[in-house]
């Protein structure tokens, strides 16, 4: 280990040739850098590792969570329509039908704007300052908490459907219900289709369009018979994005839809979603199977948005690497 | 007659163009009318007394949200401290080791983590930490939120580092540098914007988030800067007075919301100018 001795000192640099014990203590924090490597290596192992142990332990703990209820209630949770805990009765049905009434409805107005938005960002004006403000504004839209668009919502939005439903001589005019909720979300969930759609609209080819145009097709036919199918399962995964938003959204959609766990007649009468119902009665619940009962709609809910993100990305990952 | 074709095809084409204009236009109304409406409504209520005073009881006029700011700054602050870390580390570890098994399965949870429904990990922060612990806590709230920044912090981190020229690394390993260095001293500094944009948009995301605080944080009229205690924030104060009955709460709910938004809009603007000067792909 004396290094020092055995090499002359006319081949070591001056400054250690003066001082032995500066060279031993530089070979020594080398050694002790080298192990620390090691160490950092495994650190880094441990940190990437924690993230597959953390979605593991989300997925066992809604699992063990919910088996009272998955034990108890079995399949008849999913089609009973009966939500009544002082009664111990459990059927989840209103809440589903709730949350894909809402998600639906609103992805189904959200579509016209968001592929609008797409096609106008990618193909119309791809570089001009106001689709630049454009851009920036639907980023924005996506940026507002959504507890404001619930306190916006009940203060502005329900009015206005209440005002609506009294003109329709509706015999109850609520304003809160699935409607109001869905039109929320509908606002909410665009940026997600629109910002997808966009960057997959610009990566159309050029010559393909070029080819179309040199054929005498007008610019709606260029969009309409290549850009579109082009486009279209890019544009199929931002709407899988945006409906993986809707169906979990929380806070927004609790504020304005009412809140009542029986069966929704209409779509304008009130109700509730996975995702509400969990939020109003989580810290209510005071029997077991109660609680594992809202834990059983958290699994489900992690389950449903789990798949369809994943299928989201899998068809984006599949486009972008053609 | 054949004109006339030829008219009908280009008028069609005008008419899509117009279409898709309005349509993409009309979108910015409702956003515009949010903006306008929280401004218009919550700019009356905020002054000095509003942001150093705790709320009062429904019936007395004033009181502020002191709590609900100070709660929030405490709870992100700490989910911060948890998330950046372990978020950076993995970024690192994706970045590194991109081919691996592991990397495959992290990528895997990632993906996941980023569309988990924050209702949900909200009901796994309540069972990881509040029960353990026996009570609401700021810490079960932080440790929600950590969850939800992680996903946007590895992603960014990974990105950042993956767009470095492989020239670098191998200059500092050339120079004898050991692995850790090489990342601390050569790696992170030169990625540290991009790695800054996705923690800046992490804080931005969270900021807002109300649900996973639900039945962790809890909310808290007083004043509270204990970890282990329930912790007021301004998410949860907006909703917890927006849904009450009373109008002197909804006013202080209104210029909870401007303080919010306002916060949100410049932690966006922040990471749009940082990522738009180093050309960060979030």
């Amino acid at each position: 280990m004396n290094m020092e001795t055995s090499i002359p000192a006319s081949v070591i640099p001056s400054p250690v040739v003066r001082d032995g014990a500066g060279l031993r203590k530089r070979v020594r924090r080398t050694f002790r850098q080298i192990r620390g490597e090691g160490a950092f290596r495994s650190l880094l192992l441990i940190a990437g590792g924690l993230l597959v142990v953390l979605v593991l332990g989300i997925l066992l703990t809604l699992i063990t969570q919910s088996l009272p209820s998955i034990r108890l209630l079995g399949l008849k949770f999913i089609w009973g329509s009966t939500w009544n805990p002082v009664r111990n009765v459990y059927g989840a049905w209103p809440f589903l039908l709730g949350t894909l009434l809402t998600s639906f409805l609103a992805l189904l107005i959200s579509i016209p704007f968001s592929v609008a938005i797409a096609i106008f960002l990618g193909e119309y004006y791809p570089s001009s300052w106001f689709a630049g403000a454009l851009k920036n504004a639907v980023e924005l839209i996506a940026a507002v908490p959504s507890v404001i668009y619930g306190f916006w919502g009940l203060a502005v939005l329900v009015p206005m459907v209440r005002q609506l439903e009294a003109r329709f001589g509706m015999e109850q005019p609520l304003g809160v219900g699935i409607f109001s909720a869905s039109l929320i979300l509908s606002i909410m969930i665009i940026p997600y289709a629109a910002s997808l759609g966009r960057s997959m609209i610009q990566m159309v080819p050029g010559h393909l369009k070029e080819a179309a145009y040199g054929l005498g097709a007008t610019h709606w036919e260029v969009i309409r018979h290549v850009v579109i199918p082009y486009t279209r399962s890019g544009l199929f995964a931002g709407i899988l994005l945006s409906l993986g938003r809707a169906l979990g959204e929380t806070m927004a959609v609790t504020m304005v839809i009412g809140n009542t766990s029986i069966l929704p007649k209409s779509i304008f009468s009130p109700g509730n979603t996975m995702a509400s119902v969990i939020a109003n009665e989580f810290t209510e619940a005071d029997k077991t199977v109660y609680l594992s009962a809202l834990i059983e709609l958290g699994l489900a809910l992690f389950l449903v948005t789990v798949i369809i993100n994943i299928a989201g990305k899998k068809i984006i990952d599949r486009v972008t690497n053609e | 007659m054949r004109t006339d074709h030829i008219k009908y095809r280009i008028g069609k084409s005008k008419g899509f163009r117009i279409l898709v204009f309005v349509l993409a236009f009309a979108c910015m109304i409702p956003l515009a009318a949010i903006l306008f409406y929280i401004i218009k409504a919550g700019i009356a209520h905020i002054n000095w007394d509003f942001l150093v005073n705790i709320p009062r009881p429904v019936g007395e006029k004033g009181g502020g949200i002191v709590n609900a700011l100070l709660g929030s700054i405490l709870i992100i602050a700490l989910a911060s401290l948890i998330a950046i870390p372990i978020g950076i580390l993995a970024g690192v570890y994706l970045s590194e080791n991109s081919k691996s098994r592991l990397a495959y399965w992290c990528r895997l949870s990632v993906d996941i983590l980023q569309g988990i429904p924050s209702i949900v990990i909200g009901i796994i922060a309540y069972f990881w930490l509040v029960k353990p612990l026996g009570g609401f806590s700021a810490l079960s709230g932080s440790a929600a939120l950590a969850i939800m920044m992680l996903p946007i912090i590895v992603r960014s981190t990974e990105e950042t580092l993956k767009m470095l020229p492989p020239s670098l690394k191998e200059a500092a390993f050339a120079l004898g540098m050991p692995f850790h260095r090489v990342i601390f001293k050569v790696i992170i500094p030169v990625g540290i914007s991009g790695i800054l944009s996705g923690v800046m948009l992490s804080i931005a995301r969270i900021t807002g988030e109300t649900a996973p605080l639900l039945f962790t944080a809890f909310g808290n009229p007083y004043l509270s800067g204990d970890v282990t205690a329930p912790v007021q924030s301004l998410p949860l104060l907006i909703f917890n007075y927006a849904t009450s009955p009373y109008n002197d709460w909804h006013d202080l709910a209104w210029g909870a919301s401007l303080i919010l938004l306002v916060w949100v809009l410049f932690l966006n603007i922040f990471t749009k100018l940082i990522s738009a000067k180093w050309k960060v792909q979030l």
